[in-house]
C-alpha cells in the first residue's frame, strides 16, 4: 500500500500553483537526488509565493532535508532546476547565498564564541561594514530575543537558545527568503512556541518568504499558508492546509448518548443543513457534517427533542496526518 | 521648496571580497585558540623538554669535535614544536557539527575557509617558534648572521610549518575524521628522525646518510643551522627553500583537491 502514493489533485490547487511558478520566490522542476542508486529525493516540482510560508511536511528520511540543501546550494541535483529568489541555484549558487537565510536541522554553532561574535562573523562574510553589522545585530535581536545570552559563550546556551542564534545568524544579511529545516526538532513545547512566534513575526511584519520543512503537523498546520507533503522522495501533494483536510474528510461529531430510541434521532439529524449522514455504534452517534462547528448546537438540540441523553459530543476535523495516511497508508511518525 | 524625503536603506548582503574573507575566518581561529590554550601549549612543552633532554645526553660528546651542538638542535626543536599545528582538528568539529556546512551556505570564497585558517596557524607557529627560540638564547644560542638570520630562521620555520598542515587539512576535509586527523602525524616522523636532526650528517652511517639526503627536512635543518652557525649560506637556503617548495606543492594539491571534493559532493 505504501508503494502506491497517489498524487491527489486538490480542487484549485494545480491552477494556483502554475500561476505561482511565474513570480515564485522559490521553484523547483522535476528536482532530483540520487545517491548511488536511491533517489533521494524523485522529481520534485514546486513553487512558492513572495512572502508565503511552505510547510514541507513529511515524515523522516522522506527527502525533505535534501530538498533544502539542494535548494540553499549545499548539494547540487542529480537531475532538474531549481531558483531561488530568481537565481538558479546551480549556475548561479553565490547569488543564491546572498538572497537567502538558512537555519540546517541542527544548530551548528561555535561553542567557543560568544553569540555576538558569530552574529558579527556571519555580518562580516556577508560582506557588511562593522556599523551596518552593529545595526542589523541590534534589528535581529528585536526580532529573535536572545537577551543578554548574546554576550556570554554559546557553549553554555539551551538548545532554544542555540536555535534562536541560529535563527539570527540566518537573518543577519536580511534575506528574501529563509529556510528552516525542522526549526523546532527536539525542542520543549515552550521553546517551540517562541519559535513559531519569531517565524510568524518575520512573516508579517517584513513580508520574508519562509520554506519550513517540520515532521510535526501541528506546526505545518498553524504556520504554514501551503503545504507540501513529500513521502520516498515525491511530493504526494500540496495545498493550504484547510484545502488539503477538506479535501479527504468532512468534520465528524459524535455524541455519546444513553437511550435507545434513535430512529427518529438519525432520521431528524440528516435533515439538518450541513449534514451529511448519521449512523449509530453502540453508544455513540456519528454524525458527518461539512462544518463540525456550525451543526454543533442544531445536533445538540435534536439529540435532545428526541429524548436521548447526551453525556458528550466531540468534534473531529481532518488532520494533516488523515490526508497523509489518505495518500500513503502510512502515519507521518511525529517526534516525542 | 522642495524637501529631501528621509532615505531608509535596506542593508543586505553581497560577497565580502577574498581578503576580508580569510581575515573573517582567521580571526574566529584565533579566538577559539585563544580560549582553548591546551590545544597547542603541548607543541612548546616537548620540543623544549626533547631540546633539553638531548643537550644533556649528548651534548658533551657532540661538542668534543668542536660543534656548537646547542646551535645545531635548535633547528630540530623548532620543527617539533611547529610541525602539525593546525586547526584541521576543529575544522573537523565544524564538518561534524554543521558548522562548515553554515559557512558555505555564506558567499564566503571556498578556498578562504581553508587560507583563513592557515593564516591563523601562521600566527600560532611564528609564536611557538619565538618561544622555543627564547628558550635557545636562554642556553646561549647566537645567530652568526645577527637580527637579520633570526628572522630568515623564522621564516623557515613558518614556512615548513604551514606546508606540513596541508597534510591534516588534507585528510580532515576527505574524512572529517578526528582519528584520521591525529593519525597524519605519523607521516611526521620519517621526516623527523630519518635526518640529521640530533647528529650531523658526517656522523651518520651511511645509508642513513643516504636516506637523509632524500629527506626534505634534510634541507630545512641545514638551511636553519646556516644561518645561525655557518653565516649566509645562499645554497644552504636555496636548498631549504626547494625542499619546502617540494613539500608544499604535496601537501597543498592534496588540501585543495580534499577541499573541492567536500564542496562538489554537498560539503
Amino acid at each position: 500500500m505504501q508503494d502506491a502514493v497517489r498524487y491527489m489533485e486538490v480542487p484549485g490547487t494545480v491552477s494556483e500553483a502554475k500561476s505561482a511558478r511565474s513570480d515564485a520566490a522559490i521553484r523547483a522542476e522535476g528536482l532530483v537526488r540520487r545517491f548511488g542508486s536511491h533517489a533521494a529525493v524523485d522529481g520534485v516540482d514546486l513553487a512558492v509565493r513572495p512572502g508565503e510560508i511552505y510547510g514541507f511536511l513529511g515524515p523522516n528520511g522522506a527527502g525533505k532535508s535534501t530538498v533544502v540543501r539542494m535548494l540553499c546550494t549545499l548539494l547540487g541535483p542529480s537531475e532538474g532546476s531549481a531558483w531561488v529568489a530568481g537565481r538558479d541555484v546551480v549556475r548561479e549558487p553565490q547569488a543564491v547565498r546572498i538572497r537567502i537565510g538558512v537555519a540546517l536541522q541542527e544548530a551548528a554553532l561555535d561553542d567557543l564564541q560568544t553569540g555576538r561574535e558569530l552574529l558579527r562573523l556571519q555580518g562580516r562574510l556577508f560582506g557588511l561594514t562593522s556599523v551596518q553589522i552593529k545595526q542589523r545585530i541590534a534589528e535581529v535581536l528585536r526580532v529573535v530575543d536572545i537577551g543578554d545570552a548574546v554576550d556570554r559563550r554559546v557553549g553554555t546556551y539551551s538548545g532554544g537558545m542555540k536555535r534562536r542564534l541560529d535563527l539570527a545568524m540566518a537573518l543577519i544579511h536580511n534575506p528574501e527568503v529563509l529556510f528552516l529545516d525542522e526549526p523546532t526538532t527536539g525542542l520543549d513545547p515552550a521553546s517551540r512556541a517562541t519559535v513559531w512566534e519569531e517565524v510568524t513575526r518575520l512573516n508579517h511584519e517584513l513580508g520574508m518568504t519562509i520554506f519550513l520543512t517540520t515532521q510535526y503537523l501541528e506546526e505545518a498546520d498553524v504556520l504554514a499558508h501551503r503545504v507540501g507533503i513529500i513521502n520516498r522522495g515525491k511530493l504526494v501533494t500540496e495545498g493550504a492546509p484547510e484545502t488539503l483536510k477538506r479535501s479527504i474528510a468532512n468534520d465528524l461529531l459524535v455524541a455519546d448518548v444513553v437511550g435507545y430510541d434513535d430512529a427518529e434521532a438519525l432520521t431528524r439529524l440528516v435533515r439538518l443543513p450541513g449534514v451529511l449522514s448519521a449512523t449509530r455504534e453502540g453508544t455513540r452517534i456519528a454524525v458527518q457534517a461539512l462544518d463540525g462547528s456550525a451543526v454543533l448546537s442544531p445536533v445538540a438540540i435534536t439529540l435532545a427533542e428526541t429524548h436521548l441523553e447526551v453525556r458528550s459530543i466531540t468534534i473531529r476535523t481532518p488532520s494533516l496526518d488523515d490526508v497523509f495516511m489518505a495518500l500513503t497508508g502510512d502515519h507521518i511518525e511525529t517526534p516525542v | 521648496m522642495t524637501t529631501a524625503a528621509p532615505t531608509c536603506t535596506v542593508i543586505r548582503g553581497h560577497a565580502a571580497g577574498f581578503w576580508r574573507d580569510i581575515v573573517a575566518v582567521a580571526g574566529r581561529a584565533l579566538r577559539q585558540m585563544r580560549r582553548e590554550p591546551a590545544s597547542f601549549l603541548p607543541a612548546v612543552f616537548i620540543p623544549a623538554f626533547f631540546y633539553v633532554v638531548n643537550l644533556g645526553a649528548l651534548g658533551h660528546v657532540a661538542e668534543k669535535g668542536g660543534l656548537d651542538y646547542k646551535a645545531f638542535l635548535l633547528p630540530m626543536a623548532i620543527a617539533f614544536a611547529v610541525t602539525g599545528v593546525s586547526r584541521a582538528p576543529t575544522l573537523v568539529t565544524d564538518i561534524q557539527s554543521g558548522y562548515f556546512d553554515r559557512l558555505c551556505l555564506t558567499p564566503v570564497r571556498r578556498l578562504a575557509l581553508l587560507l583563513g585558517l592557515m593564516v591563523a596557524d601562521i600566527v600560532v607557529i611564528i609564536s611557538l617558534t619565538i618561544a622555543v627560540l627564547s628558550l635557545g638564547f636562554a642556553v646561549g644560542v647566537r645567530f652568526s648572521t645577527g637580527i637579520g638570520g633570526v628572522l630568515v630562521f623564522i621564516a623557515f620555520a613558518a614556512l615548513w610549518g604551514l606546508v606540513f598542515t596541508g597534510f591534516p587539512y588534507a585528510v580532515a576535509l576527505k574524512t572529517g575524521s578526528p582519528a584520521a586527523v591525529n593519525a597524519t602525524f605519523v607521516v611526521f616522523f620519517p621526516f623527523a628522525f630519518l635526518t640529521d636532526a640530533i647528529i650531523p650528517r658526517t656522523d651518520l652511517t651511511s645509508w642513513f646518510s643516504t636516506v637523509a639526503s632524500y629527506n626534505p627536512v634534510t634541507y630545512l635543518l641545514g638551511a636553519q643551522r646556516s644561518v645561525i652557525i655557518g653565516g649566509w649560506q645562499s645554497g644552504a637556503l636555496l636548498e631549504g627553500l626547494a625542499a619546502l617548495a617540494g613539500v608544499g606543492l604535496v601537501s597543498m594539491t592534496m588540501a585543495l583537491v580534499a577541499l573541492r571534493g567536500r564542496i562538489r559532493r554537498g560539503v
